[in-house]
């Protein structure tokens, strides 16, 4: 049993053995934050290859808002962003620790939080709406960098109600093919009216998804995409280039040929007859827009007439009654 | 897409008829009365074609939904806590049904144990908004994702009978 005396000892080497690593890490960044930005073209000068662009317009410090709820997972490495020490922090502050040892000059706000529910999207609101540099209005450009629908829709909610502009990104579920989308409220078509139901696909998504796991995620296509949307934010925010014109859906609408296929000799006149007939099979899928080659509807809506189901009964019975009456069941 | 048996579990649970999220005020009660109205037909059905198999309750804003969902294997029941958040966009989006001490275990299932319902569900509901509600959620999207996942996580010895793990420690 080792004395208290040599515990204490122990406890002060270690005390200074942890200020050492400690001290290390903060060495980490290389640099100091730079108060007044240099437009000159050094090798020192951390800016220098972004002012040889001075042209297209001016840098400024800028700060963003990363929200997030999720933790960095081992299973998260493939994306090349976060390393396999921060497993367990919440990724938005792994990624600021990154973020911040790359460019001090940027200021960060983080949120560890799962922004569908209630009380976290009205703080959402609210910082979208005042969160810029100054505090006292709203940012300039909102990215949306998630992975489901109900978020999606989330920040497409809170951004038209404050009339925010904002790019939504994505990559498809079988990792292969990915979307941007930019979009003005009151000016294009809002991502729950126009989300990217239509998905590219030049092989069978089956065969890409390997069953009984749900997303697959591959680094380079997450690449791709976030390449595509960083230079769009560039150019919408240092105004060059097509960003907003480019953005604009431009699908090309044409008809699309349908060949039955017929089997020259059938001497057991086998036919497939349908349970259903045409007419119910159309008005149940409903409208259908017509795509070029190379895209499909993930879902259609079902026409609004037909509409013979049982609704829920009027009922006089108070909501507390009825949770009463669920819990008694 | 979807058999003979949901067609008809499904066709007996009331449809909903107001459209409204938790950020709606005085209509978001209307379709929480609808929303408990259909739930409680649904476990009342449950009950008479015996296979009954979860319980549901929600905080006073009914924007938070906790219980318990089981399945019998084998003569055995497992059962799970089930929880979920009713998004701001709902009912244009469907609650994300969770399973949180089943995360990790399966991966057919997000973070959080967030079951998956992309392919199985989202269309489905997707077309049926507003009509749709969480007791069509659990009809169409818990049920048939427990009824694949729990016999191949039993298979599989990833989870125990409660009863007779706690047997065996004893």
């Amino acid at each position: 049993m080792p004395s208290s005396d040599e515990l204490e000892a122990r406890i002060s080497a270690l005390e200074a053995e942890l200020a050492a690593v400690r001290g290390q890490a903060a060495d980490v960044s290389g640099r100091q934050k730079i108060n007044q930005m240099s437009a000159e073209v050094v090798d020192s000068n951390p800016y220098s290859r972004l002012m040889a662009l001075k042209r297209m317009g001016i840098v400024d410090n800028y700060e963003l808002l990363l929200f997030d709820y999720d933790k960095v997972e081992l299973a998260n490495m493939n994306r090349l962003f976060f390393q396999p020490h921060q497993a367990g922090l919440s990724k938005v502050d792994a990624a600021v620790k990154t973020l911040k040892a790359i460019n001090p000059d940027v200021s960060f706000e983080v949120h560890n939080y799962n922004i569908t529910t209630v009380d976290n999207f009205k703080h959402f609101m609210e910082r979208i709406s005042k969160g810029n540099l100054t505090g006292d209005g709203a940012v300039d450009l909102v990215l949306s960098c998630v992975d489901n629908f109900e978020a999606r829709m989330a920040i497409n909610a809170a951004c038209n109600e404050l009339r925010q502009t904002w790019f939504e990104s994505g990559v498809s579920e079988n990792a292969v093919s990915g979307h941007i989308q930019f979009i003005i409220p009151g000016q294009t078509a809002c991502f729950a009216c126009a989300p990217p139901l239509v998905v590219a696909t030049n092989i069978d998504e089956k065969t890409l998804k390997r069953e009984g796991v749900c997303a697959a995620s591959l680094p380079t296509t997450m690449g791709i995409v976030a390449g595509f949307l960083v230079q769009n934010v560039l150019k919408h925010l240092l105004g060059f280039g097509q960003a907003k014109e480019a953005a604009k859906p431009k699908v090309v609408i044409e008809a699309v040929k349908e060949e039955d296929v017929v089997h020259e000799e059938n001497p057991w006149k086998i036919e497939v007859v349908s349970e259903i007939t045409e007419e119910e099979l159309i008005s149940a899928e409903g409208d259908k827009p017509e795509l070029v080659e190379g895209l499909q509807v993930a879902y259609t809506v079902p026409s609004s007439e037909a509409q013979t189901e049982d609704t829920v009964e009027q009922s006089d019975q108070s909501l507390e009654d009825l949770m009463a009456q669920m819990k008694q069941l | 897409m979807v058999d003979e048996v949901t067609k008809r579990t499904l066709a007996k649970i009331p449809l909903l008829k107001t459209k409204a999220g938790p950020r709606d005020g005085e209509l978001w009660v209307q379709r929480l009365k609808e929303e408990y109205q259909t739930l409680i037909k649904y476990v009342q059905n449950n009950k008479e074609s015996d296979n009954d198999w979860f319980r549901l309750e929600s905080n006073k804003d009914g924007t938070r939904w906790f219980g318990k969902c089981w399945y019998i294997h084998e003569l055995l029941k497992y059962e799970f806590d089930v929880e979920f958040d009713i998004p701001v966009t709902y009912p244009a989006t469907a609650p994300e049904i969770a399973l949180p001490e089943l995360d990790g275990k399966t991966a057919k299932m997000y973070r959080g144990g967030k079951i998956c319902m992309t392919d199985h569900f989202k269309p489905l509901w997707a077309r049926n908004v507003p009509k749709f509600g969480i007791a069509h959620a659990m009809a169409l999207g818990l049920g048939p994702w427990l009824a694949v996942e729990i016999p191949d996580l039993i298979s599989k010895d990833v989870i125990k009978h409660k009863e007779k793990q706690d047997g065996a420690s004893s």
